[in-house]
């Protein structure tokens, strides 16, 4: 596989991948009450780094976004778990989600629900899982021909 | 009580500590305290004005069963019979097992052994008579397998514990039966309410059961060839286990049970007829051998098919004459296999045609020998208690007034003397054979491995007290008459027994017409054996029992093998085959017998164009995924299928599921050219046409069944689906629009949140796969 110059798929990518990154955050937040959620923001948003991966090459992306997605995981399922157990310290039920409006400052009454906390933990696992699988079986053979 | 039968298996406890001490002084002599205590407590019940005791402790009392011991004449016997000659082969081992060998773990053993049979005997509760049974099976396993780096002793071993474990379990089946029938654990109990089990109808299958326990233990025919390959134990254990007590727990468990089972017709055929046959199979077979311990092996069968036949026939002579000739053949068998452990010990074989002559070496040996070979054949002399078992048996042989004529009875009742006669000829020939082969002749020293000399005193003071005993029971039989043996035969028969046992009748008394016949026939035979010798080429052939063992065995092992390799052929598509056909067939068969197929079109939507297109579409992908043979086409087929399924939930207006299907339908296709594009190209498996034909018949069934699944459940609703709560309360309770995802958040987040668990599961196994280095052959 030899290296071109794609400059033109470099240049879109970068609009691209910020349409698409922006388009995940609405679906995770719209997930409430509009079609969406954690699950699939999450998988827009891995979609959307797996276009910049697939544009810039591994070791530049290392720099641009240094994380390992491996730790994404556990922290995704970490904050779904404890959402659950702060139901435990307020006398109810494990997972007992509540939500409440609030005045806001920029955003005007504001739905907030301890549910899109849980939505949270969704989101980031599910960017954890699909990366290191992307990116763990992409390398592999990135090693054996040495990309 | 309770502490005599606790006392071996507390003393076992400690043995592993004083075998420490081993070299100073032999672990045996601290074993043969326990016995002579036991003894001396229970000698203390013996006497005339003997009463019945019975001790009960608690052991699980919620299930009724207790550590009751109940002690009567019968459990007197034994016990005695167990301590006595527990504590003669205990100090003879002394002598006769080296400090070099495993000693602590043979202690252990006996000691268990020892507690477990006294368990046996003692017992009231069927249960606790259950567990201390199978214990016996368990501690003369391991002893007879000893010296497990014997082939044979491992062989002797696993066969005699298959055979007693088998019996054993019958017999726990049978007590199971009595139990449920008259609602209590006791056998005292049970025995006093004999007519319910003799009246119900499982009777036949209780006698069967608790039959088929007592002659495995009791090596009665045909389940006798555990005996003569137990012979590879060491001596001692011979003579204790399967000359005195193990084998006899058969018999002590039918006298235990023959107060209710005599009264059966049944059981007087089935036990007369098993046990005569035994005696006269075994007195034959003994002849044949070479080995002295087989001889004794073969002679312990016929003697127990002897005592056996007698507690069949349940006269009152018989049943005196079977207790009595428990007593009589645990005293010479005893000395008998002391003295051949003596002549193997001293001349290293024990290959009877090696030995000859030994008289002048082992003189004090030969005259134990003979007192106990004597009294085995039952020579007519005054001095040997074998002749006056010998005789009520052929007394009680002759006398079964109390048995009906009718048919077989009938025909039984008139060859069973004849048949004792004739068992006891063989029994006298095998006798003369032990002796004389051993002590007479002409002493070949050059065959033996080692110079014969008289034994040590220790090992010969188990065998002379022993032989003392059979003297002092011929001379005086009303020493033990009284006191001891009118209890225990009062004991089998459920009302007082006693008999006068004298040692002449007269001339005219046909027992003792018997007797002379077979010390005249045994003589002939004896001097003319070599004549008749080639008869055993001929009869056991056919009807060697070990060859239907080793064959049943054999046959078990290739036959499962063969099962088991007829299926587990290690070949994945097999397995499939085999799972999906059973799952078709269960489904099938509980749709028809329940069914359960309905159709009910009433609640079917309408079909609209783009839904049949789609459909249309996903049918010729998939159909054509089956037909390619290109992997990555197969893939992008299938990206069709997916896609198309994320069209129908458009159309089926669940906005969630699409874009859902949509991204992980392109990640999968991604992945899955990832992964394929490293693969070899995709080859047809060449499959047997009827195999290709089986797959097409159970993937078109599966899915016709899956569709008649889907039809009966979609046509019986039982009840209204619960998704209008959601509908109502997605806003109110969740505080959102999008039902499906309050649901998943909310109503039923803990799905969601182990559902992310198996995601990041996957994702670490995958990693772990990939990143860690596997082993260099694997590559």
């Amino acid at each position: 596989m030899t290296r071109t110059n794609d400059i033109i798929l470099r240049t879109t990518t970068t609009l691209i991948a910020f349409i698409l990154l922006g388009f995940s955050a609405y679906l995770f937040f719209a997930g409430h009450n509009a079609p969406g959620g954690g699950f699939i923001g999450g998988l827009m948003t891995s979609a959307a780094i797996v276009l910049m991966y697939m544009a810039y090459g591994i070791k530049s992306m290392e720099k641009i976004l240094p994380i390992n997605f491996r730790h994404v995981i556990p922290v995704g399922l970490l904050i779904a778990a404890l959402t659950g157990v702060g139901g435990l310290l307020f006398d109810q039920p494990f997972l007992t989600q509540t939500f409440a409006y609030f005045q806001l400052p920029i955003l005007g009454k504001t739905e907030l629900a301890t549910a899109l906390l849980f939505d949270l933990g969704v989101y980031l696992a599910v960017v954890g899982v699909t990366m290191t699988i992307i990116l763990t079986i992409a390398n592999d053979r990135g090693e054996e021909e040495g990309v | 009580m309770i502490w005599a039968v606790l006392l071996p298996f507390i003393m076992a406890m400690f043995i592993p500590f004083v075998d420490k001490w081993r070299e100073r002084i032999h672990t045996g002599f601290f074993v043969t305290i326990i016995p002579i205590l036991i003894f001396i407590y229970f000698a203390r019940f013996l006497g005339t004005g003997f009463e019945p005791l019975t001790r009960s402790y608690s052991w699980i009392p919620s299930l009724d069963i207790n550590m009751v011991f109940h002690l009567d004449g019968l459990s007197l016997l034994f016990v005695l019979l167990i301590s006595g000659i527990g504590a003669l082969v205990a100090f003879y081992s002394i002598y006769y097992l080296d400090k070099s060998e495993q000693l602590g773990h043979f202690y252990v053993y006996f000691l268990l052994f020892m507690g477990s049979m006294l368990g046996v005997v003692l017992s009231d509760n069927v249960f606790v008579l259950y567990s201390f049974w199978e214990f016996t099976s368990l501690s003369s396993f391991l002893l007879i397998g000893f010296w497990n780096f014997k082939k044979e002793s491992r062989y002797g071993a696993l066969k005699s514990m298959l055979i007693t474990v088998f019996g054993g379990l019958s017999l726990l089946g049978a007590l199971v039966f009595m139990t449920v029938l008259t609602d209590t654990t006791s056998i005292q109990e049970m025995i006093s309410q004999k007519q319910l089990i003799l009246n119900s109808e499982y009777f036949p299958l209780i006698l069967a059961l608790l039959l088929l326990g007592a002659f495995t233990k009791s090596a009665q025919f045909p389940f006798h060839i555990w005996l003569p390959d137990a012979m590879e134990a060491p001596t001692p254990v011979s003579a204790y286990l399967h000359s005195a007590t193990m084998v006899k727990a058969g018999i002590y468990l039918v006298a235990r049970y023959s107060p209710m089972l005599s009264s059966s017709d049944w059981f007087f055929i089935i036990v007369s007829s098993v046990g005569i046959v035994t005696l006269c199979w075994g007195s034959y077979m003994a002849v044949r051998q070479v080995d002295l311990k087989g001889i004794l092996a073969f002679s312990t069968i016929s003697q127990l098919g002897m005592i056996m036949a007698m507690l069949g026939f349940g006269t009152k002579v018989a049943v005196f004459a079977a207790v009595f000739h428990i007593l009589n053949h645990a005293t010479f068998k005893g000395s008998l296999f002391m003295v051949a452990g003596i002549v193997d010990h001293e001349t290293g074989t024990r290959d009877i045609r090696k030995l000859g002559g030994l008289m002048t070496y082992l003189p004090i040996t030969a005259t134990l020998a003979i007192f106990g070979t004597f009294s085995m054949a039952g020579v007519p002399l005054p001095f040997l208690n074998g002749f006056y078992s010998k005789e009520l048996f052929f007394d009680a042989s002759l006398h079964l007034e109390d048995i009906a004529n009718a048919g077989f009875i009938g025909v039984l009742k008139t060859a069973l003397p004849y048949l004792a006669v004739f068992g006891s000829i063989f029994t006298f020939v095998y006798s003369m054979y032990f002796f004389f082969g051993t002590f007479r002749g002409k002493a070949n020293l050059s065959e033996l491995p080692k110079k014969p000399h008289e034994a040590p005193v220790g090992m010969l003071v188990s065998p002379i007290i022993l032989v003392l005993g059979v003297i002092l029971i011929g001379l005086f039989p009303g020493m033990v008459n009284e006191p001891f043996i009118a209890h225990a035969a009062s004991a089998v028969k459920g009302l007082a027994v006693s008999k006068e046992v004298y040692f002449w009748h007269g001339f005219l008394y046909p027992p003792l017409i018997m007797s002379i016949t077979v010390l005249v026939f045994g003589t002939v035979l004896y001097l003319s054996r070599k004549q008749w010798a080639p008869v055993y080429r001929a009869i056991p052939g056919v009807l060697s029992m070990n060859k239907v063992y080793d064959g049943l065995v054999d046959r078990l092992e290739t036959y499962s093998s063969r099962v088991t390799k007829a299926y587990m052929n290690g070949s994945i598509g097999r397995y499939v085959r085999l799972v999906l056909a059973a799952i078709l067939i269960v489904t099938f068969a509980f749709m028809a017998l329940t069914g359960g197929f309905t159709v009910d079109l009433s609640n079917v939507a309408p079909l609209s164009l783009p839904e049949i297109f789609v459909a249309i579409t996903m049918v010729i992908a998939a159909v054509s995924t089956i037909l390619t043979n290109n992997r990555i086409t197969a893939i992008l087929i299938l990206g069709v299928v997916g896609y198309g399924l994320s069209m129908l939930f458009v159309l089926f207006r669940a906005p969630d599921l699409a874009l859902t299907q949509l991204i992980v339908e392109t990640v999968t296709v991604a992945l899955f050219l990832l992964v394929f594009y490293h693969l070899p190209k995709l080859r047809k498996k060449e499959e047997a046409a009827s195999t290709r034909f089986l797959n097409l018949v159970i993937s078109i069934g599966f899915g016709a069944m899956m569709t008649m699944v889907a039809i009966s459940a979609h046509s019986s609703k039982f009840f209204e689906s619960i998704s209008s709560y959601f509908l109502e309360n997605s806003y109110k309770l969740g505080g959102g629009d999008n039902v499906v995802n309050v649901i998943l958040v909310d109503f039923r987040g803990l799905d969601t949140l182990f559902e992310i668990v198996v995601l990041g599961i996957a994702a670490m196994a995958i990693y772990g796969l990939i990143k860690l280095p596997g082993k260099k052959e694997d590559q």
